[in-house]
Order: structure tokens, then C-alpha cells, then sequence
């Protein structure tokens, strides 16, 4: 419990009564939106247990845009795919914000952007960013303003009427970006978002996600492999490693501001950022060697 | 191009109209059963004009949407001509006696005038047994399909039961059909359905089956249902798959309406006709029968295509940009 004050949560009023202790611990900083402790999530295969995730503590505030990077297997992905309660933890604790990740799910708390785009190619441009409006019960006249909305702050707005696949790979999972702000979450979950497209295209996404989280003030998790997507984007960067997957470092990237030009990428405070990203990197890989 | 063009207008008149001169020249008096070497000969050349005219205009590429239509329908067209030609000129021409082989003309001959019986054949066989038994045959596979799906302890009970039922052959299944459901077109409808089912349990199986993890799992985040994203994403995902059962299903209704009224029927329907007609010898009406049943099963088969065509415009087996 000595990080619980830190780690301090937003009680529902029902937990009221646990707020004081909280207090009397240490200084309370903002409610967090996420809070894990001591996570783990360990696989049963054929070959025995495999450790997916391993004592994870972290604890992100609203508003944060926290990037993880790790080579394969580090257990980013499982990560952000517990906080969806898309897999189950097999130990410790998580909340999102402030109740446990089914609940979290269930009232609809995350927007979730997949690795591929996942369009329905039955249906249009608008009526894919409208799946979760239909889903949630929004009156037709609301979720045709909000599509609108969305796809012009995706910049997608002249495709409306455009299938899925009549526009480029960039363009669809800015799509499905626009599909998973339409409902207005606070927390955007990312899961490589941009892994498959090229690096130009990725680059001008980059910045126009950077432009999103900054009109928004949406808090996002984002999983990648790119040291220089990760530096870029983030608040903050956790280093991850492998076998079994646990954060080996947390890189503060509020030094870079919240206005990032491309161009910033150049400078020697986002070289040093990028090293020490890479040094974590590679403490990870000496550990498991 | 200028002399394909040439060779496609010159060989098609004299492919169309010799074709014609053919058929008529072969009911002539001193040619009917006795063909000389002369109408062989004429036979040989409107082939051998309608194989170049359907090579020369399969070669074309036209460049818009109507040409390239044209082109599609017209080689086929002009083939089954030659055939019904030639078949005409070699069964008239050689005397082929009418109870082994009737020539078209007579058939549709035969066609025309027993239309009213034709009539009724087709709704006692199409429209009352085939039908109802496509419709409720389809719809349980779909059904079972699903409920196989959403309990998987039910599904592997079932499955197995289905995959023996799919194995009864229609003429075991077709009397115990009349037993049960009478002479009419209930027990036809039964057999239908029997035999429709299992197509479409399969593949709607596999259909509710092709759904990627992604696309589930973004089902999840929005915290849908098992209903709600079967009908958001599953049903519209195995779509091609169920078209592909029902296509198969609209040949196959056909075939067991006509082959379970041999099994006991009242006095009307297309196999009850086909089996009648066959033992009073009388070719021309089965061939007529045959011919309605190709033309019913066509049109049918035609129809599905076009509702998957619109259903499925997205699919990349489909789309056209």
C-alpha cells in the first residue's frame, strides 16, 4: 500500500469513506484513468506457463497520451487488451476510471483502434463510423451531425458515401479512427495503429493524431514499435520487455510541449528522448540474454 | 479488326439463315428419313459458318459496358441454336423414330398446344411442393446453423445427426414422406426440405464461421450482444456463403419435388407427367416437361443470382470499382 498514494483512484460515492486514508498517505494528484497494480496475465500452452505480462504497476493521468513500445512478445498489446477486458488478468489489480475493465467496457468507457482497420465492407464510410452510434440506440439526426463531424475532423468528410475499399490503407484506419471517437470516449485505446502503413503516410498521421489529442483532450493509450512514432506523440513512453513482459522503463516526454511540428523530431532534447528509449530497449534484450 | 468484322457479318446471315433453310429443308418430303449427301453436306457448312462467326465474335473487345453484354449473350446464343438446329436436321433427316428422339419442333409444337396441362404442372410442382420446401429447408439449416453456433454442446450433437440425415437417399426418404404427409404436395414440400437443409446448414456454418477476431473483438469494445452482432456482423459476413447454399438449394428443390411425385402423387405435377408420359410413349410431352422444368430451374437459379448480386455488391467476388 505504499503507492497508494499515488496511485490514489476516484472512488465511486460509494467508496467514499476510503478517500480520507488515501489522503492522509500522500498528496493526491489527479484521479487516474488507468491504475495497475501488480498486474500479471500468464498463459497455459503445451510448452508450460508463459508469462504474457509480469507485476505491472502504472498509472496513467486523464489527459496523458502514454505510448508502449517493446519488441514482440513484451506484452504491450496484452496490455492495452486487458484495459479493453479483451483478455483477463490472471493477478493483481486494474481499474479504468475507477471501476474495474468489464465494468469500464460494458458502459462503453474506451473507443479501440485495431491494428487493421476492421471496416465492414457492406457498409459506407458513414455508416461504419455510425456502427457504435447504432449500437448505443443514437437517434438518426445525432448520428448523422456526429459522423459528420468526425469524418471532417479525420478529414475524411468527401468519402462519406465511399466504401471501404475505395480508399487507401491511410485512409481507411483514419476511418476507423473517426469510428472510434464518434461516441465521444474519454480513453482512446491504440494498437498499432499505423503498423501497416508507410512511413509518409504514417508521418502525416502521426501529426494529425497529435493535432486530435490536443482538440480533444482525450486520454490515449498507444501500442507501437517506432522509437521516433513513440517519442513524438507521447507524454510519457513505457519500455517494455519480453519473457516475461514487464515495464523496464518510463520516459517523460512533456519536455517536447504539447505543440510538436514535425520538424521537432530534429532537435538534440528528441535525440536524447530517443536514446534513452533505445538504451531501455536494449537493458531489456541484455536481461533476457 | 476491319476483317474480323467482315468475316463475323458475312458468316452469321449465313449461318442464321442457312440454319433456318436446314430445318425446314429437312421436313421435305423426298428428305425426311432419307437425306442425301447434298443436305449433309449444307449441314457440315452452317456448322462449320456458326463455329467461325462464334470464335470471330468471342474474339471481339468491345470497349463499352452494352458491346461487351452483347458479346457475352450472343456466342452462347448462337451455340444453342446450332444445336437445336443440327438436332432438328439429324433426327428428321435420319428418320429417328419420335419415341426415341423427337425433334424440337415437335416439342415445341407439343409445348404450345399442352400449355393449360403445363400450367398446372408448374404450380403443383414448383410452386407447391418445391417452393415451401426450398423456403422451410433453407431457413431450418440457417436455423440450426445459428443454434449450433450459440451452443456448442448442442452443436456437436447435431451436426453428426445432420450429416446422416444429409446421407438418405431421396428414393428411401420419398415414401415414408407420402406416409407421413399424403399423396399431395406436403410430402414433396418434406422432401424438399430434407434435402435443402443440409447444403445450407454447411455453409451457413462455415459463413457464421469466417467472421475475423478483429472484427469480433471491436464487437466487444462496443459491448454487443451475441444477437446484436450476429445481425451487425456475422449474418452480413456469411452472406456469400448463404447465397452459395441457396443457388445450390434451387437446383436441388427442383430435382426432389420431380423425382418424390414418382413415389406417389394425385393426378397432376411434372413428375407424375414425366412418369406417365414415358409409358404411353408419348417423348414429345416428357421433353416438353424436361423443357419447362430447365426453364423453371433457370429462371430461379437466375433470380437468386440477382439477389446476391444486389445483397452482396461489396463482396470482391461481385464488386465492379
Amino acid at each position: 500500500m505504499s503507492r497508494a498514494g499515488a496511485l490514489a483512484l476516484k472512488q465511486p460515492p460509494e467508496f467514499e469513506p476510503a478517500a480520507p486514508r488515501a489522503a492522509q498517505e500522500g498528496p493526491v494528484i489527479a484521479a487516474p484513468v488507468i491504475a495497475a497494480r501488480g498486474l500479471s496475465l500468464t498463459y497455459t500452452t503445451a510448452d508450460g506457463p508463459v508469462h504474457a505480462l509480469s507485476n505491472v504497476d502504472l498509472a496513467v493521468a486523464p489527459g496523458e497520451f502514454v505510448s508502449f513500445i517493446g519488441p514482440s512478445g513484451c506484452g504491450k498489446t496484452t496490455l492495452l487488451r486487458c484495459v479493453a477486458d479483451l483478455e483477463q488478468p490472471t493477478g493483481g489489480e486494474l481499474t479504468v476510471n475507477g471501476v474495474g475493465a468489464e465494468a469500464a467496457r460494458l458502459r462503453r468507457d474506451y473507443g479501440f483502434v485495431f491494428q487493421a482497420p476492421a471496416l465492414y465492407p457492406w457498409r459506407t464510410i458513414a455508416r461504419n463510423v455510425a456502427l457504435p452510434l447504432e449500437i448505443f440506440g443514437v437517434p438518426r439526426a445525432e448520428r448523422r451531425e456526429r459522423v459528420a463531424h468526425y469524418l471532417d475532423l479525420v478529414q475524411l468528410f468527401g468519402f462519406a458515401n465511399k466504401f471501404p475499399w475505395q480508399l487507401s490503407g491511410g485512409m481507411q484506419q483514419r476511418a476507423s479512427i473517426a469510428r472510434a471517437l464518434c461516441f465521444d470516449p474519454k480513453l482512446l485505446l491504440m494498437d498499432e495503429p499505423f503498423g501497416a502503413l508507410d512511413e509518409i503516410v504514417r508521418d502525416h498521421l502521426n501529426a494529425q493524431l497529435l493535432e486530435l489529442w490536443r482538440k480533444t483532450a482525450k486520454t490515449v493509450l498507444f501500442v507501437t514499435h517506432s522509437i521516433p512514432e513513440a517519442v513524438y506523440l507521447s507524454t510519457r513512453v513505457v519500455v517494455m520487455s519480453p519473457r516475461p513482459g514487464r515495464i523496464i522503463d518510463i520516459v517523460d516526454c512533456t519536455a517536447l510541449g504539447r505543440e510538436r511540428p514535425l520538424e521537432i523530431r530534429e532537435s538534440p532534447e528528441f535525440l536524447r528522448l530517443g536514446q534513452r528509449v533505445r538504451e531501455g530497449l536494449r537493458a531489456g534484450h541484455a536481461y533476457d540474454a | 479488326m476491319t476483317r474480323r468484322a467482315a468475316r463475323i457479318g458475312l458468316l452469321t446471315p449465313v449461318a442464321l439463315i442457312g440454319g433456318a433453310a436446314l430445318a425446314v429443308a429437312a421436313h421435305r418430303s423426298g428428305t425426311a428419313g432419307a437425306a442425301g449427301p447434298g443436305f449433309w453436306l449444307a449441314a457440315f457448312l452452317v456448322w462449320l459458318a456458326a463455329t467461325l462467326a462464334a470464335r470471330d465474335i468471342a474474339a471481339l473487345e468491345p470497349r463499352t459496358a452494352t458491346g461487351r453484354r452483347l458479346v457475352r449473350l450472343s456466342v452462347p446464343l448462337l451455340f444453342g441454336l446450332l444445336v437445336l438446329v443440327l438436332w432438328e436436321a439429324l433426327v428428321v433427316g435420319v428418320g429417328v423414330p419420335a419415341v426415341l428422339m423427337p425433334p424440337p419442333s415437335a416439342i415445341a409444337a407439343r409445348f404450345a398446344t399442352a400449355l393449360p396441362v403445363l400450367g398446372a404442372d408448374f404450380v403443383q410442382t414448383c410452386l407447391k411442393s418445391a417452393l415451401p420446401g426450398y423456403v422451410i429447408g433453407s431457413l431450418s439449416g440457417l436455423g440450426v446453423a445459428i443454434l449450433a453456433d450459440r451452443l456448442p454442446v448442442l452443436g456437436r450433437g447435431l451436426l453428426p445427426v445432420a450429416n446422416v440425415a444429409s446421407a438418405l437417399p431421396i428414393v428411401g426418404i420419398a415414401p415414408i414422406m407420402v406416409m407421413w404427409f399424403g399423396f399431395d404436395w406436403p410430402s414433396k414440400a418434406a422432401v424438399v426440405a430434407v434435402m435443402t437443409f443440409f447444403p445450407m446448414l454447411v455453409q451457413a456454418g462455415a459463413g457464421l464461421a469466417a467472421t475475423g477476431g478483429i472484427e469480433r473483438d471491436l464487437m466487444r469494445t462496443y459491448a454487443a450482444g451475441y444477437g446484436r452482432t450476429l445481425l451487425s456482423l456475422r449474418l452480413p459476413m456469411a452472406l456469400p456463403f448463404l447465397f452459395t447454399a441457396l443457388k445450390v438449394n434451387a437446383t436441388l428443390a427442383l430435382i426432389g419435388a420431380i423425382v418424390a411425385e414418382f413415389f406417389g402423387t394425385p393426378i397432376v405435377g411434372m413428375g407424375f407427367r414425366i412418369s406417365i408420359e414415358a409409358a404411353r410413349l408419348s417423348l414429345d410431352m416428357v421433353w416438353a416437361e424436361i423443357a419447362l422444368a430447365a426453364l423453371a430451374g433457370s429462371a430461379f437459379y437466375g433470380l437468386i443470382a440477382l439477389a446476391e448480386r444486389v445483397a452482396t455488391g461489396w463482396h470482391p467476388s461481385v464488386r465492379t470499382g
